[in-house]
């Protein structure tokens, strides 16, 4: 039986050994030129993740280190969009709450943050939007990842709608807006910041968090706090959050109007931010309901006759899981896997599925996930130019010996 | 100065991902110092590599169009044909 511990180690070995990490990879079906960039790197104060880039620092989770429901923090996936990234100093660190909404503006210190809000706490996915971009077919241009861009963790930290009450919101507020500490290179390139609705923002589980599964979040993460936005993909889960903007009008820049941006129609979403909405296009909102097998890689060496424990997890926005499947033979019939501990509905469910393969050979796997809403994953690509939501069912073949 | 001044602070915070960075090379030719001029003063020239080989010569033109239109980066006209003839020269299955 191959173990989650082995599987880890010949993720780890490719460090070392070169050809084991590439073969793993290659038949994740990236571009080639994307195998060629990706290594096992360490970066401060994480374990070794998949390098897509350097600068910004762009890192994702081997999927061999999914082994629990939980993402410890040095194995989380690390995502900037600007080169400009400043170690934040907590003690000089403020964040201003205005807005031309805000009909009282005021600051906090990360103290008074901690002491002057009812603490929550959420167990929530953070998954970047472009997440299996890399698998798109056609490929698609952008930061090529893999499996590995998010990651699930126990966030705790003031709600929005506690520290907005405060500044005094006028009627007409549409949108929240959040600015964080990084900086673009050139003062000409647009800064990174990003608007909710303001009935998100309002929505209680929305959480200005300061720690992550028990501790201070890691600076690649976004310390002292980042904005936790639960069931909605993580481009608006600002990091290092430096500004709250309470606003009447819609935020209008580039990583709004024409950035994180999905093709009307196309996806069945329930979450709708008319205020940034076309006639073509529509800011992505939620998690698409998906799944992942992480127990086994493909190509894994699996024994005829011993029985092998398929594990995985399965999310979606918030619906909760219903039912994970699992086939055996194409897609043609699915059976239950076994629902492991529930930690929230906006959490990753990790899922079991026991069988003992009777022939030799390649044993193709699948799993797909149903939500709470009946919604399922798709079996062929919903292709849209940013190669957002893709939850397209995943095969894993083990060679059976 | 602000580029400069970035750089520093972004060389004191991550120190190790800065020093791997330097590992990083692309295909030379003639115009590769004007791409590592005109690209690497904001991100990492692995951007390049891995989207390659699959962007054609219209998708590398409107990428580079982005960097320099939206994004503001310091090229000119002259040289950002250039660096699209030499991303499609190495960087592209064509």
């Amino acid at each position: 039986m191959t173990t989650r511990r082995m599987l880890l180690q010949s993720a780890l070995a490719g460090i070392t050994l070169g050809g084991g990490l590439t073969c793993q990879l290659a038949r994740a079906g990236l571009p080639q030129g994307a195998l060629d960039a990706a290594v096992l790197e360490r970066l401060p104060g994480k374990q070794p993740l998949i390098k897509r880039s350097y600068r910004p620092p762009n890192f994702e989770t081997p999927l061999a280190y999914f082994d629990g429901p939980i993402t410890p923090n040095d194995r989380f996936f690390v995502r900037w969009h600007l080169m400009g990234i400043t170690e934040v100093d907590a003690r000089s660190w403020r964040l201003r709450i205005g807005g031309d909404a805000a009909t009282k503006p005021y600051e906090l210190t990360l103290e008074q943050l901690k002491s002057e809000f009812e603490p929550v706490e959420v167990v929530a996915v953070c998954q970047c939007s472009g997440n299996r971009r890399g698998l798109s077919d056609p490929h698609v241009a952008g930061v090529q990842w893999g499996y590995g861009a998010m990651g699930n963790a126990r966030w705790k930290g003031a709600r929005l709608k506690d520290i907005l009450a405060r500044a005094g919101l006028s009627k007409d507020t549409i949108e929240i807006a959040i600015d964080g500490a990084d900086r673009p290179a050139l003062d000409v390139t647009p800064d990174f910041v990003k608007s909710i609705p303001a009935w998100k923002a309002l929505d209680e589980n929305t959480i200005i968090a300061y720690e992550m599964n028990g501790e201070a979040l890691p600076h690649l993460n976004g310390y002292p706090a980042r904005l936790v936005v639960p069931g909605w993909t993580a481009t608006y889960w600002m990091k290092q959050v430096v500004s709250i903007q309470a606003l009447t009008k819609p935020l209008a820049n580039f990583w709004m109007a024409t950035a994180y941006r999905i093709p009307k129609g196309k996806f069945a979403l329930v979450d709708r931010f008319t205020s940034q909405e076309n006639d073509t296009t529509t800011p992505i909102t939620e998690i698409v309901v998906n799944s992942v097998i992480t127990s086994h890689a493909d190509g894994a060496r699996v024994r005829r006759g011993a029985p092998i424990v398929l594990e995985g997890l399965a999310w979606d926005a918030g619906a909760g899981i219903r039912r994970v499947e699992v086939s055996r033979d194409g897609g043609r019939v699915w059976e239950a896997a076994e629902l492991g501990a529930d930690l929230g509905r906006f959490s990753f469910r990790p899922w079991q599925y026991t069988t003992t393969p009777s022939a030799t050979g390649v044993l193709a796997l699948m799993a797909r996930a149903t939500n709470g809403q009946g919604t399922t994953q798709v079996s062929e690509l919903i292709f849209n130019n940013p190669g957002y939501h893709n939850n397209v069912i995943q095969s894993v073949g083990l060679t059976v010996v | 100065m602000r580029t400069l001044l970035s750089l520093a602070i972004l060389m004191l915070v991550l120190p190790l991902a800065v020093a791997d960075e330097s590992k990083l090379q692309l295909a030379k030719d003639p115009d590769t110092t004007v791409v590592l001029a005109g690209c690497s003063s904001c991100h990492s020239v692995d951007y390049i590599q891995m989207n390659a080989p699959f962007l054609k010569r219209p998708q590398w033109e409107a990428e580079v169009k982005k960097m320099t239109k939206v994004f503001g980066a310091p090229v000119s006209d002259e040289d950002a044909l250039k660096i699209v003839d030499y991303l499609v020269r190495h960087y592209s299955a064509e």
